[in-house]
């Protein structure tokens, strides 16, 4: 049995390219142009999915991207995704689909029990619960989370690429029906550059549903074509099918989400050779929202069975798609609209039983045709039952009485299998919206329509997307538009004429009838669904009103109405109009909810791009990166640096590999890559000026070919950066920052002198990658350097500590600066980068008979802080002052002023008694703390106790033969001798306050 | 996302600029002098107006410069952009915004 309900005639589907497809495992047969939606009705398909919340049987309500009910898991393996609306899914072959949220299966679900239970989940659960004490919530979360779970995430990675463009465009236009085409027609043939975007397959919109509409003198379907025909043929011009614009951001720009390859069998060689999606970030000069309207269905008992649809919905599927929704329909309606649907319906072959009109006189030129054509009119009538439970049977229809709240006692049965509604027309305002334009409301159309734009954005909405609804209004809207933003563009070349609507039938008007009246009360013998993707019940709002949830925010967070994966799309109007009604006040005064981005859900992927994996951030290598790498070493990352962590040897472990590291830099020599030091060349004659406003020392008097430590304070008195900072010439000085600071401090000193000393000659350049850098520290250091060096002077008199000199080492020109951060002799060598695995090498074989040792970033830090040397973001969280760290004597008490001077003097800051960096000796000296451990004083049984501090570093070191650690504690420095306590995995471990300095206090090994 | 005309390279995505706080706050050259409190004045304390703002931006991913920008803060126009050490320019707004 194939495609059963499949037309024999009409549609522009392409039925000599059958295609298979799987739903829940069976096999079916669609056609080319099929969406799943689409593909499943003609196969009489209508029970696709359980609701969210009861676990009610529903069907497919609509033709588009507001779809809330049939939600579908697509694809297998990796490629599997949740929550695709099969109205907005494009059949290919071999396609496998799968039903969501129902155990064992859509006929039989266990969850439906949910329906019975539904007073234990009354409206308001989860606001109640989460609002509730936490216990509360806890003790639900497993029963909720798998019962209320919708569509599976696969658990491995995204196979698939994805990739992003930036376009400018003088219009993009959003929408490719008649409004659409026109704009694009009358801007492309001006001149402008416009992008076209629409969410679906084939561009068109409305016209590609509709049978009767004349356009220039042809077919609304023929018009398509040569409108498409002649944008194709523009080289300014850019169509973009499958994109849907999902984002309108501040100033114009918009982001579209183009579906590359979704339409194609993932693994067919066309889909794999191209991006799955693309991200689109289009910055437009004029963004023309050509975005039609969606449907409202009508609030009527039991308006969620299989085969209750929106009107629209079942002409575009007969007369697009071919397919025929059911066999009998009856038509539910407050407006004209569902009139052309009946009559289209009948055309193809599908009968109509009935059209239940709530209008009291409904009359008018559709009527009258409908009437003629022999279908039923049932005027100010409603309906009150619907019968079946799987899928429609039948339904009862009443008379309505009293001001449309009530019904007739007497009804009468309809048999049926489907139920199509039309409760007027909501215009696609969401993009205006998200562009925070203010929408009001149109009483004649019963809908929000757009009002005013907020200055700085450009949009123009057109058509049915400001509500005007009927073909011509459309066609002169669009192409006015289209031709404004031409001309604002400066492109003014001839476009033609406005295009022409054939005669349209004039509708009468709509009657404002929210909800239909069953002769019980709402929420007796029957749901009346207003949101139905997350299971929201007029009785619901009702609730709402009823506990004191009035306003539009509070009405969506107490029911979660909207705030599904279709952000109500086909809801929100419905509910605010129940409120306001309940309130009895208009309905603009219960207001409206915020569209925000994106207006259908988009792939993570697509967010991503290419930027996932190596691609995420950039990495920075020294030029001595290959070599740590041939020689083991594991990296640590340090901002975007990846610095060697430590060089083991076979067998050895990391503890194994620090230890020797350390112990070799203090008995013979080490080298290490620290060529990420951050570096700035400064120059101008103001240069000495600017070094003694940035650092709290003073930098007047340093000598050329000296070096100095500097810390670098904030304007609040905190510790910044620190490095050290060399006078190269009078006015030229080299300085060095933190690896990790180096870009901050740039932007820092740019700041200063761009914004505030704006008089001043002093010129910043980033050298950080122009000079690779070479440390070699231990006392076998200098010996070492002279075999290399021969023709350098490196006695402590010629080249002193604190100083650098030019020499050639290797046969490579380099700057030798002899600083130190170990403590020990040492020697940096800075040369060009291209010139550093040369020396390196050099070094390694004259260093070979000292057991020169490579140390990476742990073994430099162990050997800091043996000697208490800090790190700036490690001893320092933005808080902590020199004085904290109990460097005052780097603070100079003669500067009259330097950045942070004066917040020094601040009574918070001076205050005696703040956090102190201080050294920890632990009791066990084989105990390492943990780096954060918290600190207490005073131990309790358990918390809470006063905590005072923190473990800030702690390492295993070798050469003091234990544990050591320093720590930020308050009233530190008046602690010295004191017992603290560190209480952590269940033990309480206790240690002794001491300086931070645990290896040559006194720094006589300065000199080797 | 704002669309910036940096004064340097005309205009730029948002994503190019850093934001680089208030601007017109001149940095006290009698520190010394100042009371906490009115150091705090200086340090701490910040406009955060509803509709223009005077304030600077840095062409991070660009030239690299600094300038001011007066912005208004619902809407996110634009209305002047202008380099370091003019004055800030009286914004004229239309009534109703
Ligand atoms: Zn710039």
């Amino acid at each position: 049995m194939t495609q059963v309900n499949r037309l024999p005639h009409g549609g522009r589907v392409d039925s000599s390219k059958p295609l298979r497809f799987v739903f829940d495992g069976r096999p079916y047969e669609g056609y080319q142009g099929d969406t799943l939606a689409s593909a499943l009705l003609a196969n009489g398909v209508v029970l696709v999915g359980r609701s969210f919340k009861y676990h009610r049987p529903r069907g497919i309500l609509s033709a588009g991207a507001e779809e809330p009910n049939a939600l579908i898991q697509l694809g297998q393996g990796n490629r599997s995704e949740p929550n695709l609306r099969a109205t907005q899914i494009e059949l290919y072959e071999g396609l496998v689909a799968e039903s969501q949220n129902r155990w064992p299966s859509l006929t039989t679900d266990v969850g439906a029990v949910n329906s019975l239970f539904h007073r234990i989940f009354p409206s308001g659960f989860y606001y109640k619960t989460f609002m509730w004490p936490k216990t509360f919530w806890m003790k639900y979360e497993h029963f909720i989370r798998r019962m209320a779970g919708l569509g599976k995430c696969p658990t491995e990675p995204d196979p698939d690429r994805y990739d992003k463009l930036h376009a400018h465009a003088d219009a993009l236009i959003v929408g490719a029906g008649p409004a659409g085409l026109a704009a694009a027609l009358a801007a492309g043939r001006a001149g402008a550059r416009v992008i076209l975007v629409d969410e679906q397959q084939e561009m068109g919109g409305s016209l590609l549903s509709d049978r009767q509409a004349v356009i220039d003198g042809v077919s609304a379907a023929q018009w398509v074509a040569n409108a498409l025909a002649e944008l194709r043929a523009m080289p300014e011009v850019t169509l973009l099918p499958r994109t849907v614009a999902f984002g309108y951001y501040d100033h114009n720009l918009v982001s579209l989400m183009e579906r590359v390859t979704d339409h194609l069998p993932p693994t067919s060689p066309e889909a794999l050779n191209q991006p799955r999606q693309r991200l689109w970030r289009v910055r437009a000069k004029d963004v023309i929202l050509a975005t039609g309207a969606i449907e409202r269905p009508m609030v009527y008992i039991d308006n969620d069975r299989p085969g209750c649809m929106l009107a629209s919905a079942a002409q575009t599927y007969v007369n697009r798609y071919g397919a025929a929704p059911g066999k009998r329909a009856v038509i539910m309606t407050n407006n004209d609209t569902a009139y052309q649907v009946a009559l289209d319906l009948v055309d193809a072959g599908v009968s109509v039983a009935a059209i239940v009109d709530a209008r009291e006189n409904a009359e008018g030129e559709l009527v009258a045709t409908a009437r003629a054509r022999g279908i039923e009119v049932l005027g100010n009538h409603a309906i009150t039952r619907v019968g079946g439970k799987l899928a429609v049977r039948e339904v009862e229809v009443r008379r309505l009485t009293g001001d449309g709240k009530s019904v007739s006692s007497d009804g009468r049965t309809i048999t049926c299998d489907m139920v199509l509604s039309s409760g007027g027309w909501q215009p696609t305002v969401h993009l205006f919206s998200q562009a925070r334009g203010k929408l009001k409301w149109n009483q004649d159309i019963l809908a929000f329509v757009p009002d005013k734009l907020l200055p700085g954005q450009n949009n123009h909405s057109v058509g049915a997307a400001r509500g005007a609804f009927a073909l011509t209004d459309c066609l002169v809207d669009g192409f006015a538009a289209g031709t404004a933003a031409a001309h604002a563009a400066g492109h003014t070349e001839p476009a033609g004429s406005t295009p022409v609507a054939g005669a349209e039938p004039a509708h009468s008007p709509m009657r404002e009838m929210w909800v239909m009246p069953s002769g019980k009360p709402l929420g007796h013998d029957g749901k009346h669904f207003v949101d139905y993707q997350n299971d929201v019940t007029a009785a619901d709002v009702a609730l709402a009103h009823r506990e004191g949830y009035r306003s539009v925010e509070h009405l969506k967070r107490y029911t979660t109405m909207g705030m599904a994966t279709d952000q109500g799309k086909t809801s929100n109007i419905n509910a605010l109009a129940l409120m306001a009604d309940l309130r009895g006040v208009a309905i603009p005064e219960v207001g409206t909810t915020t569209f925000r981005p994106p207006y259908t859900p988009v792939t993570i992927g697509a967010f991503a791009g290419i930027d996932k994996g190596d691609f995420l951030d950039p990495i920075r290598k020294t030029p001595l990166h290959s070599w740590h790498e041939q020689h083991g070493a594991p990296f640590e990352t340090v901002g975007q640096w990846h610095r060697a962590w430590y060089y083991p040897k076979p067998g050895e472990t990391m503890h194994d590999a620090v230890n020797r590291e350390v112990k070799a830099v203090r008995t013979s020599v080490g080298i290490v890559d620290a060529s990420t030091l951050g570096k700035i060349d400064i120059q101008g004659p103001d240069a000495a000026w600017f070094l003694n406003m940035v650092y709290t020392n003073a930098w007047s008097k340093l000598e050329p070919g000296r070096c100095r430590y500097g810390l670098m304070l904030g304007e609040d008195g905190m510790v910044m950066d620190d490095g050290v900072t060399s006078r190269i010439a009078e006015n030229h000085f080299h300085m060095t920052t933190t690896t990790g600071g180096a870009a901050r401090v740039m932007a820092w000193l740019e700041d200063w002198l761009q914004c505030e000393w704006t008089d001043k000659k002093v010129y910043l350049t980033s050298v950080t990658e122009q000079w690779a850098v070479i440390g070699i520290s231990g006392p076998m250091s200098r010996k070492l350097l002279s075999e290399v060096a021969p023709d350098l002077p490196l006695d402590d008199q010629s080249f002193p500590h604190l100083s650098f000199r030019d020499g050639v080492v290797a046969g490579v020109k380099c700057r030798i600066f002899r600083i130190t951060f170990t403590g020990e002799a040492t020697y940096e060598l800075n040369m060009a980068p291209s010139y550093a695995m040369h020396v390196w090498r050099a070094l390694m074989q004259a260093g070979e008979k000292y057991g020169i040792t490579p140390y990476g970033t742990e073994a430099m830090h162990v050997l800091r802080a043996e000697k208490g040397f800090i790190i700036v973001g490690q001893e320092t969280d933005g808080t902590t002052t020199p004085q904290d760290l109990g460097m005052d004597w780097i603070v100079s008490k003669q500067k009259p002023d330097f950045l942070g001077k004066r917040s020094l003097q601040r009574s918070d800051t001076k205050r005696p008694d703040r956090k102190h960096l201080i050294g920890l000796l632990t009791e066990d000296p084989n105990e390492v703390l943990p780096e954060g451990a918290q600190i207490v004083a005073e131990l309790k049984d358990k918390p809470p106790m006063e905590m005072i501090g923190h473990v800030t570093s702690s390492y295993y070191s070798p050469n003091c033969g234990r544990s050591i650690a320093m720590a930020l504690v308050k009233n530190g420095r008046n602690r010295m001798g004191e017992t603290l306590y560190m209480p952590y995995d269940g033990k309480v471990v206790k240690a002794k306050v001491t300086e931070p300095k645990f290896y040559d206090p006194e720094g006589a090994r300065i000199n080797g | 996302m704002l669309l910036i005309p940096c004064p340097y390279c005309g205009k730029r995505d948002e994503h190019e600029f850093t934001y680089a706080r208030e601007g017109h706050i001149a940095r006290p050259t009698n520190g010394e002098q100042l009371t906490d409190a009115e150091w705090a004045q200086y340090l701490f304390m910040r406009k955060n107006p509803k509709g223009v703002h005077y304030e600077r931006w840095m062409h991070a991913k660009g030239c690299r410069r600094y300038f001011n920008v007066a912005r208004d803060t619902v809407t996110h126009e634009i209305y002047a952009v202008y380099e370091m050490g003019q004055p800030a320019p009286v914004i004229e707004r239309e009534n109703g915004r």
